[in-house]
């Protein structure tokens, strides 16, 4: 279990580095998709990797914390998918702006003189 | 002290956060509301960040530090907002900024595109949360949205340069902001809390596998905090985001610098001070080092830059370095010289920032400028005012603000600059005698003089070889405010004494983690009964 979500982090986190060298801004987003996948799966396994355990506790029932996941992982990447959406798509208007305004899908809104 | 006094410290998030949202349901044709409004809330801000300084630093509270529960939650569990003499400090700093810049923007950038104002009063929220919070994870939460915010305003009076910048400096910020969960995550993993003192509290008490897992947290954080306070190699953003940006926008962009480097300095002293134990003064070398290099290449780009906009990001660059570096030299006696110099640097550089604007107007009629980025977003009823009564003798103005904020940049005598750097100076030779103590004083003032070399390279070419011999227009709401930033800078060097006291007792509160450990964690909830 371990071992599948690290090599998962690690790929995600790798392919995103990649995406995020190349020129083209979708490029970039797609990367920064794949970082803030990998970052989130990150964060979540630092609680620990549970199976089948409930993050909150009941109501009657004595708590025990053995029985529970840790909660606070969970509630970070919570906030952190909602930020990162937002974030996400904040830049997906401005490369839309910077497409439409300089006429090329290029980060550094022009293209190189001898492509290539 | 009335323990209800602490939930005052909720208003500077709550203000701006609702000014913000009332300023988006107004129409963008009534923006001398929207400006009055703003500006209301602006001054409300530095009416309250005095308050709250005097509550945490005046005689009647003695040593308290405030500390506000959300929903009544004690300290490691719920959310923290925490006043300090620090972080009250900065507020003021921040309200102080924000009321020169917003009054800068009235005659002309406010009305560039929409939403300039809700932008600003978001972005001020996000600025005081993160001042105020005293727990990692809201931290990030108050960090993006004052990034949020700055995207907004940099791309504000939208054109192609401020796309282009504004490209780079989101996808900066975006991969800074990766790195700084990727450490709140670690730093979860190695002491089980998110909470600034708790964790101060935890980290002298961890076991070496854990303390390494924190040392690494502790560089992931470093890399995101110095990606926003600029340090050499993390800050090539800088120069091409602030000559892009609009001036008033600029001016809050220097301050957002300095947000970076307070959230390091208190974290650095919380969590790697004396008492840490194993981890004490952990990252002070790579500080320091970090910082001489900001210093050098900020002096090396100051020399190479012609444009005005330029050289207001090296002047800030070196700001930072200096900063950086004093906060890694790590000496205590340096600290108080360090925040004065981090006040009058900041008022200084915001100061030029503005100011050049209204420079450029001497060789540029204003209007050729802004017709281009005028089309987009601009307001229907915009027509064009004339330009204003214009003040007698605005060249002498030009000149003297200009003369003022080249002496406080550079630090030469007898403005605040020169009383900031000497003081700086004066503890480097005093506290240690070592190579780094001389590189240090080398290089600071080797800034210093390149500062002058460019600043006066600008100041002949625009004054003295000027085509045209007519003075530009200024307008009250311009000219005031770039004069309020140097009457402040001014002050400050005539109340140097005064000031010097009160920010010594800022820099004992930095070093007396136990007291704010204490005061932290033992905050008790309100009982039913005192309500």
């Amino acid at each position: 279990m371990e071992l599948i979500l690290a090599l998962a982090i690690g790929v995600l986190f790798s392919s995103g580095i990649w995406l995020i060298l190349r020129p083209r801004s979708f490029q970039v987003i797609t990367g920064f998709m794949l970082l803030s996948y990998a970052v989130n799966l990150f964060i979540f396994i630092t609680g620990k990797i549970h199976i089948n355990k409930a993050p909150l506790t009941l109501d009657g029932v004595p708590v025990d914390p053995t029985r529970y996941a840790d909660p606070l992982p969970q509630g970070l990447v919570l906030t952190a998918i909602v930020i990162g959406f937002a974030t996400t798509a904040l830049y997906l208007v401005v490369l839309l702006g910077s497409r439409g305004l300089t006429g090329t899908d290029h980060v550094d809104g022009k293209e190189r003189d001898h492509d290539e | 002290m009335n323990p209800l006094l602490a939930e005052l410290l909720v208003l500077p998030i709550l203000l701006p956060l609702l000014t913000g949202a009332l300023l988006v349901l107004i129409n963008e044709r009534h923006h001398k509301l929207k400006f009055v409004i703003n500006q209301v809330s602006c001054l409300l801000l530095l009416a309250l960040a005095c308050w709250l300084l005097w509550l945490t630093d005046g005689p009647a509270t003695g040593e308290n530090i405030l500390v506000f529960l959300a929903a009544n939650w004690s300290a490691p569990f719920g959310i923290v907002l925490i006043g300090d003499r620090l972080s009250t400090l900065f507020m003021l700093l921040a309200a102080l900024l924000a009321n020169c810049a917003l009054i800068f923007s009235y005659s002309r950038w406010a009305r560039l595109g929409v939403h300039f104002h809700t932008l600003f009063q978001l972005l001020l929220m996000g600025i005081n949360g993160a001042l105020l919070t005293g727990d990692l994870f809201n931290l990030f939460v108050f960090f993006e949205v004052m990034l949020a915010a700055s995207y907004g305003l940099l791309l504000h009076g939208y054109n192609i340069t401020r796309i282009r910048a504004g490209m780079q400096y989101i996808v900066v910020n975006l991969l800074a902001s990766v790195f700084f969960l990727l450490g709140i995550a670690l730093v979860y993993a190695a002491a089980g809390s998110l909470n600034f003192a708790d964790l101060a509290a935890k980290i002298p008490m961890l076991d070496d596998s854990a303390r390494l897992l924190l040392h690494t947290a502790a560089a992931m954080l470093a890399v995101a905090f110095l990606t926003k306070s600029a340090m050499w190699p993390l800050g090539f953003w800088l120069p091409t985001t602030y000559s892009a940006a609009s001036p008033p926008v600029t001016a809050m962009l220097v301050l957002l610098t300095k947000i970076g480097v307070y959230i390091i300095l208190r974290l650095n002293y919380l969590w790697f001070g004396d008492n840490a134990g194993a981890s004490a003064h952990f990252g002070n070398p790579m500080l320091l080092l970090g910082g001489l290099l900001t210093l050098a290449f900020g002096a090396v780009g100051l020399l190479a830059s012609q444009d005005s906009g330029r050289i207001a990001s090296y002047s800030a660059v070196i700001s930072s370095g200096t900063l950086l570096a004093l906060i890694g030299y790590g000496e205590h006696l340096t600290l108080s010289a360090m925040l004065f110099y981090l006040i009058s640097s900041t008022l200084a550089v915001a100061a030029f920032v503005l100011l050049t604007e209204l420079i450029e107007r001497i060789y540029t009629p204003a209007d050729s400028v802004f017709a281009l980025s005028m089309e987009f977003f601009a307001p229907e009823e915009e027509k064009h005012e004339s330009a204003g009564v214009a003040i007698p003798a605005a060249m002498a103005f030009l000149g003297l603000t200009f003369a003022a904020c080249a002496l406080i940049i550079s630090g030469l005598p007898p403005l605040s600059g020169f009383i900031a750097k000497f003081s700086i100076l004066h503890q480097l030779l005093q506290s240690r005698n070592d190579m780094a103590s001389w590189l240090f004083l080398l290089l600071l003032m080797l800034a210093g003089l390149t500062a002058i070399i460019s600043l006066m390279r600008f100041g002949v070419r625009s004054f003295w070889t000027a085509q045209s011999s007519q003075s530009p227009r200024l307008k009250l709401s311009e000219a005031g405010p770039v004069s309020l930033l140097l009457v402040l800078c001014i002050s400050m060097a005539v109340l140097a004494g005064p000031l010097h006291t009160l920010l010594e007792r800022v820099a004992d509160d930095l070093q007396q983690t136990e007291r704010y450990i204490e005061q932290v964690l033992e905050r008790k909830v309100i009982s039913k009964e005192a309500l």
